[in-house]
C-alpha cells in the first residue's frame, strides 16, 4: 500500500525559496544625506562610507548621482537596491532621449515615478531599502524632494535622511534661508556633516558635496572636514562612572 | 478609385504598391462634417461643423477634451473618433498620474499614430475611419497634429479635414504666415471665419459651430454660444456696413433698431409691465 506525504509547498510567506525573493533585511548600508536649496540651485552632501552591520566596510561608494540633464539623485540605506533604482532611471532617461523631440524629464517628474516606484514595492511587501533625496533645477526652478522606502513622498527647502533628520535639519530650520550663496550653502552642510561626523557611528571622515545648477551638475573630489577631539570630557571620559557596575 | 482585385484585405498590396482598404477608409474621413483646427505660438483652436442628422436629433459630438492641455476634434466614423479619443485621455491621464506632469502632445501622437498602424498591418482587423486633429501645448508651445488612418501624422499651423473642407484650406493658406503672432481672439475669428467658408453660402450661426481654445495659461474648454455669437457678428456687420456704403438708407436702418431698443426701455419704465 502507497500513500504521498503532502507537502506545504504553496504558502509564499512560509517558502523558503521565495522568501529570499524578498528584501527582508538591509546588508550594506549608506547613512545621512543633507541636501538644501540655494541660490543657483540645490546642494548635496553625503559621506562615502558603506556600512556592513557595524563594520565600516567600503569607503568609496558613491552615494550621489546625476540623472539625466536635470536631477541630482542621493540615497541612503542599502547600496544594491540604489544601484537597482540607477539602473530604472537609466532606462528611463535613455527613453526619455530615445524621443529627441525637444522634452525632458525634469526634477519633478523623476521624483513622482520614483514615488510610484517606491510605493508599489512597498504595497507588494518587497521595498527597496532606501531613503532617496531627489534635487534638481530646470527652467529656473529649483526642486528639493524626498521618497522614503514606504513611499512617503514630499518635498521641502531642506531634506536630510535617517540621522541626518535628527541631527541636521534642527541646524537647517535655524539656520537655513532663501537665496544662500554658494559659498555660505557648503558652510551650512558642512556644518550638517561635522555634527554627523561626530555623533552618528555609521558615518566616516570622506565626504562629496555635489551641486545643480541650470548649467549641469558638478560633483566633488572627496575630501574630509576637520574635526577636534580635544575636549576636556573625551580625556577622562570614564572619570565619575568608574567600576562595571 | 474604382474596385479592383486588391482591394479586399487591408493585408494585400496592388501591384503599384497601394493598400487600398487604408486608401478607402482616408475616403471615410472626407465624408465627415468639416473640422478644423489652428495655432498660434501660445495658442491652439479647434473648430467644428455641426450638422445633425435630422432635425429632430441633436448634432454629434465631434470635438473632445484629452487632458487640460490636449483637445482632439475628429472627421469620418464618430464611434472610432470615441474610442481613440478614450485611449487619448487613458495614455494622458496615466502619464500625469506617473509623473505628475502633462503628456507631452508630440509624444501622444506617436503613440496613436502607431495604434493605428498595427490596424494597417493584421489581417483580422480594418483600418481607424477616423481623422484627428490634435492640438496641444508641450515645452516648445503650441501645436498642432493631424492623424490619418494610415498611421501617419503631420504638424500643421492650420488644417482642414472633412466634407467641403477644401474651402477652409483655401482661406487657411491665404492667412496661415500671420497666424504664429496672432493674438487669442484673431485665431477665434479666423477659426470661425473658416468654418463660414465651408458652409458655402449657408448663414453662419453660432448654433451650427462649436469651437475649442487652449493655450498658454488657458486649459482647454468650449467657447460658449454667446461668445461666438459676437466673434460671428463683428464679421457680419463688418459686412452689412460695406453694403451700407453704397446707401446711406442702410445705415439708418441699422441705427433705427438700436433707437428702438432703447425707446422701448423707456416706455417701460414710465408704464408699468400689467401682471
Amino acid at each position: 500500500m502507497t500513500f504521498t506525504i503532502p507537502i506545504d509547498n504553496g504558502d509564499a510567506l512560509k517558502n523558503a525559496e521565495t522568501d529570499s525573493q524578498r528584501t527582508l533585511y538591509p546588508y550594506v548600508t549608506g547613512t545621512s544625506i543633507v541636501a538644501i536649496k540655494y541660490k543657483d540651485g540645490v546642494l548635496m552632501a553625503s559621506d562615502m562610507g558603506g556600512s556592513y552591520g557595524s563594520t565600516l566596510r567600503y569607503k568609496n561608494i558613491e552615494r550621489v548621482k546625476a540623472i539625466g540633464k536635470h536631477s541630482l539623485l542621493g540615497a541612503s540605506g542599502e547600496i544594491s537596491d540604489f544601484q537597482e533604482i540607477l539602473r530604472y532611471l537609466d532606462e528611463l532617461v535613455l527613453n526619455d532621449n530615445m524621443w529627441d523631440d525637444g522634452n525632458s524629464l525634469g526634477p519633478k517628474e523623476v521624483h513622482n515615478y520614483l514615488t510610484r516606484v517606491m510605493y508599489n514595492r512597498r504595497n507588494k511587501f518587497n521595498p527597496l531599502w532606501n531613503t532617496l533625496v531627489l534635487g534638481g533645477v530646470k527652467n529656473g526652478q529649483s526642486y528639493l524632494g524626498m521618497v522614503s522606502m514606504i513611499g512617503v513622498s514630499f518635498e521641502d527647502n531642506h531634506v536630510a535622511t535617517g540621522f541626518g533628520n535628527h541631527l541636521a535639519r534642527p541646524i537647517l530650520r535655524d539656520e537655513w534661508h532663501a537665496d544662500l550663496s554658494f559659498e555660505d550653502g557648503v558652510k551650512l552642510l558642512e556644518k550638517c556633516m561635522r555634527v554627523l561626523l561626530y555623533r552618528d557611528r555609521s558615518a566616516i571622515n570622506k565626504l562629496q558635496i555635489a551641486k545643480i545648477t541650470e548649467e549641469g551638475v558638478t560633483v566633488s573630489q572627496p575630501y574630509s572636514l576637520k574635526t577636534f577631539w580635544e575636549f576636556q570630557a573625551f580625556h577622562n571620559p570614564t572619570a565619575g562612572a568608574q567600576g562595571s557596575w | 478609385m474604382f474596385r479592383n482585385q486588391y482591394d479586399t484585405d487591408v493585408t494585400t498590396w496592388s501591384p503599384t504598391g497601394r493598400l487600398f482598404q487604408v486608401e478607402y477608409a482616408m475616403e471615410a474621413v472626407k465624408q465627415g462634417s468639416a473640422a478644423i483646427g489652428l495655432r498660434s505660438r501660445s495658442h491652439v483652436v479647434l473648430a467644428c461643423v455641426n450638422k445633425a442628422q435630422s432635425e429632430l436629433s441633436s448634432h454629434q459630438k465631434k470635438i473632445f477634451k484629452v487632458d487640460d492641455h490636449i483637445g482632439v476634434a475628429i472627421a469620418g466614423l464618430t464611434a472610432d473618433g470615441r474610442v481613440l479619443s478614450r485611449y487619448m485621455r487613458s495614455e494622458a491621464i496615466n502619464h500625469s498620474f506617473t509623473y505628475e506632469s502633462p503628456l507631452p502632445v508630440g509624444r501622444l501622437v506617436v503613440h496613436l499614430a502607431d495604434k493605428a498602424q498595427v490596424c494597417t498591418q493584421r489581417s483580422w482587423k480594418r483600418p481607424y475611419g477616423v481623422g484627428l486633429l490634435v492640438g496641444g501645448l508641450d515645452e516648445s508651445g503650441a501645436h498642432l497634429y493631424y492623424n490619418c488612418p494610415s498611421g501617419n501624422y503631420f504638424e500643421y499651423q492650420a488644417f482642414a479635414i472633412g466634407s467641403r473642407s477644401q474651402a477652409a484650406k483655401t482661406y487657411l493658406e491665404r492667412r496661415f504666415e500671420s497666424f504664429g503672432d496672432s493674438s487669442r481672439e484673431d485665431l477665434i475669428k479666423d477659426a470661425i471665419l473658416a468654418v463660414r467658408e465651408t458652409l458655402q453660402g449657408e448663414t453662419l450661426k453660432s448654433s451650427l459651430c462649436t469651437v475649442s481654445v487652449l493655450g498658454v495659461g488657458e486649459p482647454f474648454h468650449f467657447l460658449d454660444q454667446e461668445t461666438i455669437q459676437k466673434v460671428i457678428d463683428t464679421f457680419e456687420k463688418v459686412a452689412e456696413d460695406e453694403e451700407g456704403e453704397a446707401g446711406e438708407g442702410d445705415a439708418e436702418a441699422a441705427a433705427a433698431p438700436a433707437e428702438q431698443g432703447g425707446g422701448g426701455a423707456g416706455d417701460q419704465d414710465v408704464a408699468p409691465m400689467e401682471m
